[in-house]
This record gives structure tokens, C-alpha cells and sequence, in this order.
């Protein structure tokens, strides 16, 4: 376990200061009150598996400093697996991507770009491969007639089981406006 | 999943085949924990003595790839020992449907295989008709050519014997099985099975599906609360981008996406919506006019009209497969420039992946857009590549965690839940709601200046966000559920209602074809009303007691919690288990209590209005016996493409509809074990989310393989041990894993061993290691194309890579 002698002393302390308080009818330590006092909270859903199970974040300066269990959510009651409890070093990790990267072809390394020249060149590469490689119309081998298919062959879209509806949405309605018949993601794996 | 997790609680016995739910879904088990209380019977299915298994009243093994087999013989046990729920079979199954003179099957062939293209004629296996236009039924199913004697005939052949030497499972186990199980067939009785990818991973994964609904039907345990068939989805929101149409042969809401033959909307609806001339059938995709056309005017707006076929032409046709496989093999071939990966990382996730490395490496540009590098962001700087000879261009875009924005997700239940944002991303990440803006903003504006190949599609989209930085996620909702394009009457039995312009359609039973309304999602239309976001709702009340908990959130569709729930009461609308009433009619008021029921008419008796139970079928009767699997009208038997055994019910190996790749190989000298991938609780799918936090990390920090003890002692590995796994596709490096959770099967006299593992690993991250996926096949289901990852010939060697 990953307790210090230091952190398990203190956690005594705080256990018995929180009896010495509940015997003066007041809140105990591990009162969601007190442990969250000042502390501004929202619910949340998990990221990980399908179970949909809820969670509060509280967060202080904007920043997390705690989530847990919804106890009032239906499903998981406030209860979480290891993942679900997890959440919280996402929020503060330091392995996050926090800054656009680019790598050139034939490059060993990445370079650090601001979002308007990545997303300048990202759209100019689609537009390029959507222009290249877009089929108005198809000759079918079977009847020898030409259908009108308006679509894009040059470049492919994934994802993504783990954006929100309205992002998936965007994500298909965006697709299929460029042509896009590329499109899959998670659920055929 | 039909039903719900809270809802697992009803059940009296829970089938967990294919799924481990203990430890990939383990707050479910919460859920199983408490109809174990209540007296009911656990039963595990699994290859491994998983912790499910460990939980179980019964546990049965199981050889990976042979479920058709198991569950076939359940289907032939309950209806040899008549376990069956007669009244539900009758009235709403097609059991008692007549089938064609031309229908046959033979020797594991069913009728009418073109051996060129190893395709059927699906139309070969189609109803017989009466003169009314009608299939013919005979409801006392005596008839040799009614579905009930067709399936009965079937499924004889899979007799106990016959099933435990195909499956290996002990014959006592598979009789305890069959026996609880079946028990559920009565009126009072409750029976759910759960399953996951060791149903779907499979070149028969959507037969393996329809023997879970076959069995359930036959039992009657399809829309009552307590039963159904309950796919336990993997990722947090795969529900939504399923329902969403991220997927190359749907549009949102299951719609189908045009095929180059369907060449006007006129022609697009023709195809695609069912008829009947049954009144007494609901036909619900009878609708598809109205839905698809309220998506084209959701997309285009007032270029949208009547005369242009609400910009119909604008969509993309497809002719032929877009699957994830044959892209990736397009991808291969250098057929492809480029790549987006919005929060998917192929590199490790699908099959073959040390070909899915190389294959984006012919690319030219490649954008991902994820919380971590991921394998597939840093492919160009994998072990033992030179990034000097990759030329594709990466893009690497940081993305907002799910405490960063706001927005729904539809967890396996199928209900939509609202998140809040907590905290303004980190950095510079943005959600991928802002990165999709900025990708159409700027493509449009390059189109409108520069023009280019047919600009209108992207030009005349309509994309009307507000006037912030970020798009307003509820705009987007709202246009999800769809609103009125002008003033309108409409009249809804004896009452008139009257809608504004502007308005919020408040469900999708209002949807029009005349381009009055628009629906970005029409399953979804009832999830932001003019009532406001009803999936943020947080009302905690279950008046009926069954956790069906009808405010808390919003489910599609129409909020209905358990789908199908016709089918839980008799014809006359008496709810046939009285102990739990999902719905129930009230004659008196004559209307439908307790879940919102598949549609308002009154029961099924009713001669004016009644309806069958399974509406969303033109038939109106679940199929036991169906009209549009690639692969056959019942579920049959087949041998996994890799396999130790020879198929013990036809000559027919392996799926005939199924084209077999050029790396696979059954050569049992080579590779004599059964090798299958699994999951574990502490990570998740490929790993990025999970392998980046210490918590987790610390928990499960490498990549292993498990193996048996007879196999450990036969290499001479101990635990610990580096070992090396090979498949025909590759070889990987992994810790050795010696339990007693594995054990051989007996396949036709002889021991086969099993060999198991992770996929979660990979080359990126705090904690890394061989892919599992490096060793699995790119052969995929008939129907689906989800490749078979779960079953697999493979060798083990003690030493790690130098082996």
C-alpha cells in the first residue's frame, strides 16, 4: 500500500478529532459536507465502459481536487470500479496533450504549432484530397450504367465511441458533407 | 441492449455467455449481485474461469467460436422438452409462418449458394404468400413448411452429445445450463442473457446474436422486464456513435446510407421503407419518408425543398464495403491520402495491427485528435521503424477529457446522459466538438474562395451553432431532436395540436415528410422539447418499483425503458407475469400503465387498432426464422476460420459466405493452440485512457498472456517467465500468467490447450508492451464484418522474443 507512516498518523488524527466532533452531534469528517465544504461541485458521467454510471466532480480554483461516486445515481449508487475512480488522475495529469503537434514528413520529432496554422493546413490537405479524389459518378460493372455516387475516396474519418452525441453528430453531419464514405469507427471492432 | 442495467435485478436467471460483466462492467454487477439476493441463478459461459464465473451458480467452459453450438442446443432442448412459452411463440413470433417451396437446407448448406461469389439468394428463403399479399400461417405450427417445424427440424441435430463434443463442455455443466436456463420459459419466470464480444468477435458474431434472440423468443423473454437480449457495450458512448451512423453503411438512427441505385430520394425511400398489407402490423420504419427527410432538412436547411429532393443528391452513394477492414486494406495498398482518428487508435485496436502500422504509413496525412499520444499518433517513431523512410504528414491535436465540455452520452440502456463541464480543458485542448467546427469553418471558407470538386454539400450545409468561439452544444442538441419549420396543425387522434415555427418537436411521431420538420437523429426526437433537456433530468422517483426510473435522464426512444414491452403482456394487454407488470392496459381508461409501450394502440386483441409486438419489423412477429442474414434464415454451426477441430455437424468448415484472407492458417502442427483476446477491469480498450495513469498503471503495469498449468508444465514456463506467442500474422512478446482459470478443452478425444490475453497494450503511454492484436485475423462476420479477435491458432514458446 501506498501509505507513509506520516500519512497514516495524520489519517488517525483526522479520526479521532471526527469522533470527538460526531459525540458534540455535529458533522463527522467523512461528511460530505465538511470533506467538500467550499468546494464547488457538477455531475459527470464516466468516460470508460457502458454502464453510464454517475459521478460529482469538485473542483477548487478551477481546478479538480476531488471526484466521486454519485450516491444519488441510480445505477452505481455512488459506487465506482478502478477506471471510474480514475477519473480524477485525468483530470490532472501531466501526460496530457496540451499543446497542438506536428510532425513533417521524414521528421524524428514533433513540433509545436498553434491551433490557426494546423487547422489552416489540415483543412487545405482535405480540401486537396477531397478535390483529387472525389467521384461524381461511378460505372457500375453489373448494368454498364453510369449512377451519380458524389463521394470521397481519398481520405478516410474514425471515431469515436468516446465523443458526446452532439459531437458524433457534427462528426457524421461533417462526413458526409465532404463526401466522406470512409466512415467507421469502434463498433465494427 | 433491449432492457437496462438496473433492470437486471428482475431477471430469475441470468445467462453471462461471451461477457464477463464482474470485470468489465463491474458496477452491473451490482445489479446481478441483487437478483442473486432475490433467489435468481447465475450462469457463466466463458471460455475462462472468469470472476463472473467465480460468482456463478454455474459455470460452464467453453471452446471460443463455438456459441452457435451451445446456445443451438438450448434452442433443441427447449423445444424437446416443450420448455417453450407456447402463447408468446404462437402470437408473436413467426413461428407459425409458412416458408417457401424453395427454402432447403443441407449438409450445413441452406439454398441457393452462388459458389463464385459465396453469396446466397436471399430471395430464395422468402414467405409463403396467400392471396391477400399475406404470408401464410398455420397457428396450430403442425405444418412441415411453418417456421416452428422448420426451426424444430433445425435444431435436432444438436442434440447434447453432438453439442459437447463440438463446444467441450462437460456434458453435466451443459445440462445444468440447459435445464435452469430453459426453466425461465414459463409466463412467471424472467430469464436475461448478457453477452459482449465473444459473441459479436466472430465470422458468425450476428448469428451468434440472432440463437441469443432465438432462445429468448422461444422462452418468451424478449420485452418483459427481467429478460431480453443485452449487448453490454464496451465503450462509454459506442450506444450514441452507433445511433449517430458513424458507420459507413448507416445514417443516424439506423437509417440506411444510399447506395449508388437508390438515385433519387424517391427511389431512396422505394428501397428502403418496408410494406405490409397486414393492418394489425405497426410497420414503425413504414416512417422512413419522414425521418430521412427531416435529416436532409436538419442538414440543409432552406436549400432543402421538394423540387430538389431536400438535397438528396448531396449525400455520398456507396457501392460495395467501407468497412474498418477493407479500409485499412485500402489503406495498405496506398489507395488512401489521408486519415482523421477522432479518439480511436487503430494502431492497436484492430486486427493485424503490425499491418494497420505500416498501412498508415502510406499515407499522406494523418490527424488524430485524442487526450494522450497514442500508438497511432507516434506510429512513425515505433520500435525498430526509421522515421526518416515514413513521409506522412501528423497532425496532433489535443483534446478536451469528458470534465472539460458539456454534453450527452448513451450508456448501454440506451439512456442519454447530460455532462457538465467542471473545468476549462488543459492547455490548449479543445472538444472535439470546437476541432469538427474549425475543421467544416475552414473548409467551407476555402470553398467559397477557391471552389473546387462539387462545393454545394459542404457550401449549403446548414451550421448554425451561435456566434461564440465554440459551437453551443445545446444548438446542436436541439437540432438533434428537431424542430418545426413553420407553422403547423397536426392532428393527433381527436385532438388538434397547433406548433409554431421555431418549436421544438416534442417526439418523433410528429416528424413529417413535406419538409415541416426537421431531426438530425430521429430516435433521439423527445430528448431536448420545448419542456427543455430531458436528458439532464434528475428525478430519482420509480413508481413502478422495477428501476425502470422514467425522469431520471431520457432513453430512446420515447423514453420507452424496455423495448418491445408489447410482448410482455397476452393479446388482451394482461401483462403475463403479474409479479412484475412492465405495462398493463387499463380498459377502463383505456389506456397503457407503467412503461411507455411500443406505440399507443390498444392491446393486440383489439379488431380495429390493435397491433403486434415487434413493430419495427413489417410482420410485426419477432423472427425466429429470418429474412436478411447474408448467412442463412437460422443460425448454423460453423468452425471459427483457425481452428483445432474438424466441423462435427456438416462438411461445411467454416461460414460459407465468409471469403477466407491469405494469412490464416488451421495448421494445428504449427500452431496448436487456441489463442483469444479478453479485457481486464483496471484498462480499457487500447489503452491510451488507461496505460497513462499511475493508479491504473500500478495495478496491471504489464502486458502477460495467460496460460494453464498442464501447458506451463509441458513448455516448461514458469510464472514470471518472458514468453513469445506467434500467429500466422506475427509474433509478440508478453509475462507468462499460470492459472488455474484456464484449462484445455477436449476437442474430438484430444487435449487442446487455450492461450488468453490482453489487448490493451501498446508501444505509447506510462506503462507499454506487445499488442495483442498483432496476432489476430482480419477475417470478419458475414454480416458485420467485426473481425474474429476471440478465436485464433497461435504457438507459445518460453524466452521472450529471442525464442
Amino acid at each position: 500500500m501506498g501509505i507513509s507512516r506520516r500519512q497514516f498518523l495524520q489519517g488517525g488524527a483526522l479520526a479521532t478529532a471526527g469522533i470527538a466532533l460526531a459525540g458534540k452531534g455535529e458533522a463527522s469528517v467523512d461528511s460530505p459536507e465538511m470533506r467538500t465544504k467550499g468546494l464547488k461541485s457538477s455531475t459527470t458521467i464516466c468516460p470508460f465502459c457502458s454502464v453510464g454510471c454517475g459521478l460529482l466532480v469538485h473542483t477548487k480554483n478551477g481546478r479538480v481536487v476531488n471526484t466521486e461516486g454519485d450516491p444519488e445515481h441510480p445505477i452505481n449508487q455512488g459506487a465506482l470500479c478502478p477506471k471510474g475512480s480514475a477519473l480524477f488522475q485525468i483530470a490532472n495529469s501531466e501526460n496530457r496533450l496540451r499543446k497542438v503537434k506536428y510532425r513533417a514528413p521524414g521528421s524524428d520529432r514533433w513540433e509545436e504549432k498553434s491551433w490557426d496554422w494546423a487547422l489552416d493546413r489540415i483543412a487545405q490537405r482535405m480540401k486537396e484530397t477531397r478535390d483529387k479524389s472525389f467521384r461524381k459518378s461511378e460505372l457500375n460493372k453489373k448494368d454498364n450504367k453510369e449512377y451519380l455516387v458524389n463521394r470521397t475516396d481519398g481520405m478516410a474519418f474514425f471515431g469515436g465511441a468516446g465523443l458526446d452525441n452532439e459531437e458524433c453528430y457534427l462528426w457524421t453531419k461533417f462526413a458526409r458533407a465532404m463526401g466522406v464514405g470512409n466512415l467507421e469507427h469502434q463498433a465494427r471492432l | 441492449m433491449t432492457n437496462h442495467w438496473i433492470d437486471l435485478k428482475n431477471s430469475d436467471a441470468i445467462l453471462a455467455i461471451g461477457c464477463n460483466p464482474a470485470e468489465n462492467h463491474p458496477v452491473s454487477f451490482k445489479w446481478i449481485e441483487k437478483a442473486l439476493e432475490s433467489g435468481a441463478t447465475l450462469i457463466s459461459v466463458d471460455p475462462r474461469y472468469t470472476r463472473t464465473s467465480s460468482k456463478a451458480d454455474i459455470y460452464a467452459q467453453i471452446r471460443p467460436g463455438t456459441d452457435i453450438a451451445f446456445l443451438g442446443g438450448m434452442i433443441n432442448y427447449a423445444l424437446q422438452h416443450d420448455l417453450i412459452h407456447k402463447e408468446y411463440v404462437r402470437d408473436y413470433t413467426n413461428a407459425t409462418f409458412i416458408v417457401s417451396e424453395q427454402f432447403d437446407f443441407r449438409d450445413g448448406m441452406f439454398c441457393s449458394f452462388d459458389d463464385r461469389e459465396k453469396t446466397y439468394d436471399l430471395n430464395s428463403w422468402a414467405y409463403a404468400t396467400g392471396p391477400d399479399g399475406n404470408p401464410k400461417r398455420d397457428r396450430g405450427m403442425d405444418d412441415p413448411r411453418c417456421v416452428y417445424q422448420l426451426m424444430k427440424n433445425h435444431y435436432k441435430r444438436y442434440d447434447v452429445d453432438m453439442v459437447c463434443a463440438i463446444t467441450g463442455t462437460r456434458k453435466e455443466d451443459y445440462l445444468n445450463v440447459a435445464k435452469s436456463f430453459c426453466g425461465t420459459g414459463r409466463a412467471d419466470k424472467s430469464g436475461t442473457i448478457l453477452y459482449a464480444m465473444g459473441i459479436t468477435q466472430s465470422t458468425h458474431g450476428s448469428q451468434n446474436v440472432r440463437a441469443v434472440a432465438l432462445l429468448q423468443m422461444l422462452l418468451g423473454n424478449i420485452g418483459i422486464a427481467g429478460g431480453g437480449v443485452n449487448a453490454l457495450r464496451g465503450e462509454s458512448n459506442v450506444q450514441g456513435s452507433t445511433d449517430y451512423g458513424l458507420l459507413f453503411h448507416i445514417l443516424p438512427g439506423y437509417l440506411k446510407s444510399p447506395e449508388f441505385d437508390n438515385v433519387s430520394l424517391s427511389g431512396y425511400v422505394e428501397k428502403w421503407t418496408p410494406k405490409t398489407k397486414d393492418p394489425k402490423s405497426a410497420n414503425w420504419w413504414g416512417n422512413t419518408p419522414k425521418y430521412i427527410t427531416s435529416l436532409l432538412k436538419a442538414w440543409y436547411g432552406d436549400h432543402a425543398t421538394k423540387e430538389n429532393g431536400f438535397c438528396y443528391d448531396y449525400l455520398p452513394k456507396r457501392s460495395g464495403n467501407y468497412g474498418y477492414v477493407k479500409i485499412m486494406e485500402k489503406m495498405g495498398k496506398g489507395e488512401l491520402e489521408g486519415l482523421v482518428c477522432m479518439g480511436m487508435n487503430p494502431a492497436v485496436g484492430g486486427p493485424d495491427s503490425g499491418k494497420a502500422r505500416e498501412a498508415l504509413g502510406r499515407l499522406t496525412w494523418l490527424v488524430t485528435a485524442d487526450l494522450w499520444e497514442t500508438e497511432t499518433s507516434i506510429f512513425w517513431k515505433r520500435p525498430g521503424v526509421d522515421p526518416k523512410t515514413i513521409r506522412t504528414e501528423v497532425f496532433m491535436l489535443p483534446a478536451a477529457s469528458s470534465i472539460e465540455k458539456e454534453g450527452s452520452i448513451s450508456n448501454s440502456g440506451r439512456w442519454a446522459q447530460w455532462r457538465y463541464a467542471a473545468v476549462k480543458p488543459v492547455g490548449d485542448a479543445r472538444s472535439d466538438l470546437h476541432i469538427i467546427d474549425e475543421f467544416y469553418t475552414r473548409i467551407k471558407a476555402l470553398y467559397l474562395k477557391q471552389g473546387g470538386a462539387f462545393p454545394e454539400p459542404i457550401t449549403r450545409l446548414a451550421w448554425n451553432y451561435g456566434s461564440g468561439q465554440e459551437p453551443d452544444v445545446h444548438l446542436v442538441a436541439k437540432e438533434i431532436n428537431g424542430y418545426f419549420t413553420k407553422d403547423t396543425t397536426i392532428k393527433d387522434k381527436d385532438k388538434l395540436l397547433t406548433f409554431r415555427k421555431g418549436d421544438q418537436v416534442p417526439m418523433f411521431k410528429y416528424l413529417q415528410d413535406d419538409g415541416s420538420t426537421t431531426s438530425g437523429c430521429w430516435i433521439y426526437c423527445g430528448s431536448y422539447t420545448g419542456e427543455g433537456n430531458q436528458m439532464a433530468r434528475r428525478d430519482t422517483s420509480d413508481p413502478t418499483g422495477l428501476g425502470l426510473f422514467p425522469k431520471w435522464s431520457w432513453c430512446w426512444p420515447v423514453n420507452r425503458r424496455i423495448i418491445y414491452n408489447r410482448a410482455s403482456v397476452n393479446p388482451a394487454g394482461e401483462p403475463f407475469n403479474p409479479k412484475r407488470p412492465l405495462i398493463a392496459w387499463d380498459s377502463l381508461e383505456k389506456k397503457w400503465k407503467g412503461d411507455v409501450p411500443d406505440g399507443p394502440w390498444p392491446p393486440m386483441k383489439d379488431d380495429k387498432e390493435g397491433k403486434y409486438p415487434f413493430i419495427m419489423l413489417p410482420e410485426g412477429h419477432g423472427r425466429l426464422y429470418a429474412l436478411d442474414m447474408k448467412d442463412g434464415p437460422f443460425p448454423e454451426h460453423y468452425e471459427p476460420v483457425e481452428s483445432p477441430a474438424r466441423n462435427l455437424l456438416s462438411r461445411v468448415q467454416t461460414n460459407p459466405v465468409v471469403k477466407l484472407p491469405k494469412n490464416v492458417s488451421s495448421d494445428t502442427a504449427r500452431f496448436p493452440y487456441i489463442g483469444t483476446t479478453y479485457r481486464v477491469t483496471e484498462h480499457w480498450q487500447a489503452g491510451a485512457m488507461t496505460r497513462s495513469l499511475p493508479w491504473l498503471v500500478e495495478l496491471v503495469p504489464d502486458m502477460f498472456v495467460e496460460l494453464s498449468e498442464t501447458l506451463a508444465r509441458h513448455k516448461g514456463i514458469r510464472q514470471g517467465d518472458k514468453v513469445k506467442v506467434t500467429t500466422e500474422r506475427g509474433s509478440i512478446e508478453a509475462v507468462a500468467l499460470v492459472t488455474s482459470r484456464l484449462k484445455p478443452f477436449n476437442v474430438g478425444g484430444k487435449q487442446v490447450e487455450q492461450v488468453g490475453m490482453p489487448w490493451h497494450f501498446g508501444y505509447a503511454g506510462l506503462a507499454t508492451g506487445d499488442s495483442g492484436n498483432v496476432l489476430t485475423p482480419t477475417v470478419g462476420c458475414a454480416n458485420t464484418g467485426i473481425p474474429e479477435f476471440k478465436a485464433f491458432l497461435c504457438s507459445i514458446e518460453k524466452g521472450g522474443k529471442a525464442a
